[in-house]
């Protein structure tokens, strides 16, 4: 049941031409050939600002299904390759009616919620266990995510569901400063800030989100499902609301694990960061390099998958759950669990 | 899926118009499944199945009263098979690409 997990291949060098020779991708700068990939290599690729994609190659990937996705200079997300292929009819009609249902809609944004505040107690347990004087407001913030956990549990009601994901975000990321041990004063998280984001860490979760949200968005079209059919999110036109409610279960062990990791290890720091007027704090081109091979390296981790009871590499995690999804969906399975790290 | 890494290394005679359009032709298809790492000599980290598919299109290609196709399969992974002195231009299509 599992594919494999290929590479993506991100080209962030400005006025980059990338194109298909045969069965290959080239990538050239000023005329000269940089990289050349056999397609078979390649699960997607990413590129950021001016970068320029032939027609012949981006009518290839449309076929194959590989995915395309634009960011800005800034690595904000701008658009998606949509292929021709996209999915099961039937599943997504399965997906609507789920939709329609009360119940089941409630009980998959329930699923997506305690999906999200379990993996980020454990983010806080794992930093309590490695660090035992992170302090005591971790301890008190884990309690606090056990009882969120509960409410989330009993809830009924989709506005409901969506008050108790707030308040667990809340008092998530009201201890997430504690677990940079990095001491630099510049790099410190005091409330979390989108477009823009407002210092250098919400400036690193921002972009470790974007990448997550565009490989969700990718596994619910590998499978077939719209990722714009979601449950816990609301529909709004152009919005992937059912990557973003699959994104929920990964944010805190995919992204903001990786950004700790990198912070409490200095690979970025506050040198890594430019400020612009008006606030908005950007990641340099060597910064974002650094994030990204850092997330490749990480998505081809290997762990067990708690359900399965099988090794996979990390960066399939959305993928299996996607599919585990759309079984539930289809109503091939009576249940949806979220993936839960250990 | 397993991946085998494998070395293909060919020979093929150019003396004629027909020779020089054949090497052109096999480098092509070298190229579609792995890189080149020295004048005539590929690495490729393939599939079984693409492996076939290879050296189908290979020899499709190639003269077999001319020219000469060797590939050698490196059990055990190019880490443990090879070892690579000097100028090296491999890229580890499997690892971070960025770019």
């Amino acid at each position: 049941m599992i594919s494999q997990l290929l590479n993506t291949l991100y080209v962030q060098t400005q006025s980059a031409y990338v194109h298909l020779d045969h069965d290959t991708l080239v990538v050239e700068v000023d005329k000269t050939v940089r990289l050349q990939v056999p397609l078979h290599h390649l699960g997607g690729l990413a590129v950021f600002g001016n970068v320029l994609i032939s027609p012949f190659l981006i009518h290839r990937f449309a076929e194959d299904g590989r995915s395309i996705v634009w960011f800005d200079q800034n690595g904000r997300f701008r658009a998606r390759l949509v292929g021709p292929v996209s999915g099961n009819v039937l599943l997504r009609r399965a997906q609507h009616e789920a939709y329609e249902d009360p119940d089941r809609r409630a009980f998959l944004a329930r699923r997506f919620v305690t999906g999200k505040i379990r993996n980020a107690r454990h983010v806080l347990l794992r930093a309590m266990r490695d660090y035992p004087d992170v302090g005591s407001r971790v301890e008190a913030a884990a309690r606090e995510l056990e009882n969120c956990l509960k409410e989330a549990n009993r809830a009924t009601d989709l506005e409901e569901i969506r008050g108790v994901e707030g308040r667990a975000a809340a008092v998530y990321f009201s201890v997430l400063d504690c677990l940079i041990l990095n001491k630099d004063a510049a790099i410190r998280f005091e409330v979390r800030t989108k477009h823009p984001p407002r210092d250098p860490v919400n400036s690193l979760l921002s972009f470790a989100y974007t990448l997550l949200a565009h490989d969700c968005a990718s596994a619910c079209e590998g499978v077939g499902l719209d990722p714009q059919v979601g449950y816990l999110h609301a529909l709004r036109p152009g919005r992937p609301a059912l990557a973003l409610d699959l994104m929920e279960e990964f944010r805190a062990f995919l992204a903001d694990r990786l950004v700790l990791t990198i912070l409490n290890r200095r690979q970025i720091s506050e040198k890594d960061f430019i400020e612009r007027p008006g606030g908005a704090v950007l990641l340099t081109d060597q910064a974002r390099r650094t994030f990204l091979e850092a997330y490749q390296r990480r998505k081809q981790e290997e762990i067990t998958h708690p359900l399965l009871r099988q090794q996979v590499p990390v960066g399939l995690l959305p993928h299996i759950q996607a599919r585990l999804l759309a079984r539930y969906l289809r109503q091939d399975a009576a249940e949806y669990a979220p993936f839960v790290a250990r | 899926m397993k991946k085998l890494d494998i070395i293909v290394a060919y020979d093929v005679n150019t003396e004629t118009k027909e020779g020089q359009n054949r090497l052109r032709k096999v480098a092509t298809i070298c190229k579609d499944f792995g890189q080149r790492v020295q004048y005539s000599v590929f690495e490729c980290r393939v599939t079984p199945a693409q492996l076939e598919e290879l050296t189908h299109r290979l020899l499709g290609v190639m003269d077999e009263e001319e020219d000469s196709l060797r590939i050698y399969v490196l059990h055990g992974g190019r880490e443990r098979s090879l070892k690579a002195y000097g100028r090296d231009r491999y890229v580890d299509f499997d690892g971070p690409m960025i770019l």
